[in-house]
């Protein structure tokens, strides 16, 4: 902030004379909307609790107040909220993994080898997002038997179960279409497994599979069209739903409760 | 009231309002003179009297009328208007002045005992003399809701924000620490060649798989999962109790369990107790095949 070059106090004042100067800038009121505690400061007050919601991003997902039993970890165990941070931190570190991949099957697999020695911190990012996907296929079903076990699917919330199931569905989705990205004999052959199910549905089970891997047999164009679907696509349609998910929430009146 | 509205609203009303011939509120009130500047020079002197005429008349709270008193709640021009209309019917002159509209005060200046009737104009009245009338009944209970149940609530921050801050800080804290510790794997390249011995879908599959076993693929593969999905899809449809506590909706909960059970027993089945050409073996003689 301040390029102070005096001692203690000559430093601590300039730091704060600079600090006033740029509360008081237009660059900053422009940024944090009036009555956001960044702009007027925080001094604990059932008004100021309702403006840190109020003024700030967070009023997109949290409403000012929620019932009492539904801040209790016990009642949620957090899982929807541990689902939507693993799909974030998922997005973030498979980001990072873009960087240093090419879907062919020529070079899938080198780069992963090569991502996993050469990267810094290139295999702690390729562990976490590995282990965070199969922890949100976790969280997401315990979290749709959390949602069961409470009755929170009756009404009026019967239309956001649906959507939660999709969403299931496409948590699944997602960490399938990773499954063959890293090229090595288990994503192959998991993949084949997986696709010949597939094929196996009735009257168009060979044009399911068809458009499943872009040709006839696993090859570059499967891998080039589920990294589009994982990368690109999956994500895309899980933020629509999750947004209509998460406003539901809210208009179906808050979560459920209490028992 | 002048000190809230601007003046140039002040001002277009009172012109509109001349033109439709209404009573302006402020001239009839003892307008302040800025008010009206380019009001036609007749007309306000005619309109003072005549509100302060019926008010001299009936003798009823005469200092509350005239002159726009600040405290008054009702507008100085209906005061007006209903002290018109009482002197009117005392003095029956106001058909009359209804169909002439205010211009005519206007016009002709200073009759001051013709305006005693007909300078506050009644431009709403309706047959049988009425001011007002019956638009709709609107019952309460058909718009709005009132429930008086007070809901016992927290603040979201910080009572919520908190929570969900650590929660998400150990999360993170986790998935962190267990990726340092734990590889993910990375077997060879893939080779159309050499099939492994099992072949094992992701670990959220083995329990199709393992139905494959029992069943042909159209049924274990496509048919099943394909029904589980549309009946979970549309439990809230076919599950109409509405009860929430446990001890109420003993079925459903047996029958989400069962079928909780169902998937955890297969998926545990095919990670762990499948061996080469997917039999049954157990993992405490011969090891895992299972590959995250």
């Amino acid at each position: 902030m301040a390029s102070g070059n005096g001692n203690g106090h000559g430093l601590k004042g300039k730091m704060l004379e600079s600090a006033e100067k740029m509360k008081g800038s237009q660059a900053w009121s422009s940024i944090f909307r009036p009555g956001s505690f960044f702009r007027k400061g925080y001094t604990d007050s059932p008004r100021n609790r309702s403006y840190v919601i109020m003024n700030s991003v967070l009023y997109h997902l949290h409403p000012v107040k929620v019932k009492r039993h539904a801040v209790k970890v016990s009642y949620t165990l957090c899982l929807g909220g541990l689902s939507f941070f693993l799909f974030i931190l998922l997005t973030v570190t498979g980001i990072f993994l873009m960087f240093f991949y090419r879907p062919t099957s020529v070079n899938a697999w080198h780069d992963i080898k090569t991502l996993e020695t050469a990267v810094t911190f290139g295999s702690l990012v390729r562990n976490m997002h590995r282990w965070g996907a199969h922890l949100m296929v976790l969280s997401v079903f315990l979290h749709m038997s959390r949602v069961f076990y409470h009755g929170a699917y009756k009404p009026p919330r019967e239309f956001n179960w649906v959507v939660g199931v999709m969403l299931l569905q496409f948590t699944l989705l997602l960490s399938f279409t990773g499954y063959l990205l890293p090229w090595d004999q288990l994503a192959l052959w998991a993949v084949t497994v997986g696709t010949n199910m597939m094929g196996y549905t009735p009257v168009f089970g060979n044009q399911v599979r068809f458009v499943l891997l872009g040709t006839k047999e696993i090859g570059t164009e499967t891998l080039l069209r589920w990294y589009t679907l994982h990368v690109l696509m999956l994500p895309f349609v899980v933020v629509i739903f999750m947004a209509i998910h998460f406003w539901r929430v809210r208009k179906d009146g808050g979560i459920s409760g209490p028992l | 009231m002048p000190g809230e509205v601007p003046e140039h609203l002040l001002k277009r009303s009172a012109e509109r309002r001349r033109a439709l011939g209404l009573p302006v509120p402020g001239e009839e009130g003892g307008a302040p003179p800025e008010d009206a500047p380019e009001a036609p020079a007749a007309g306000a002197p005619a309109d003072a009297p005549a509100a302060e005429a019926p008010a001299a008349a009936e003798g009823g709270a005469p200092e509350a009328r005239p002159t726009g008193d600040p405290d008054s709640k009702i507008p100085a021009h209906l005061l007006a208007r209903s002290a018109a209309r009482r002197a009117a019917k005392e003095g029956g002159e106001a058909p009359a002045a209804g169909g002439a509209g205010a211009k005519a005060p206007a016009a002709t200046g200073g009759r001051a005992a013709a305006a005693t009737a007909t300078a506050p104009p009644s431009t709403a009245t309706g047959p049988g003399g009425h001011t007002q009338r019956l638009l709709t009944v609107v019952k309460a209970g058909s718009i709005q809701q009132t429930r008086a149940e007070a809901q016992d609530k927290v603040h979201v921050w910080p009572h919520l924000l908190v929570g969900e801050f650590v929660s998400l800080l150990s999360l993170m804290a986790l998935v962190t620490i267990f990726s340092a510790l734990v590889r993910a794997p990375l077997l060879e390249q893939a080779n159309f060649n050499q099939t492994p011995n099992p072949s094992k879908a992701p670990w959220y599959f083995l329990g199709l798989q393992e139905l494959l076993t029992i069943w042909h693929p159209m049924v274990a593969g496509v048919t099943i999962p394909g029904m589980g999905l549309i009946v979970l899809m549309m439990a809230p449809y076919i599950d109409k109790n509405p009860a929430t506590k446990p001890s109420d909706r003993k079925f459903a909960i047996c029958i989400f369990t069962l079928f909780l059970m169902f998937w955890a027993v297969l998926v545990i089945i095919g990670s762990f107790f499948r061996g080469p050409g997917f039999n049954f073996v157990y993992p405490w003689k011969v090891g895992t095949f299972f590959d995250l």
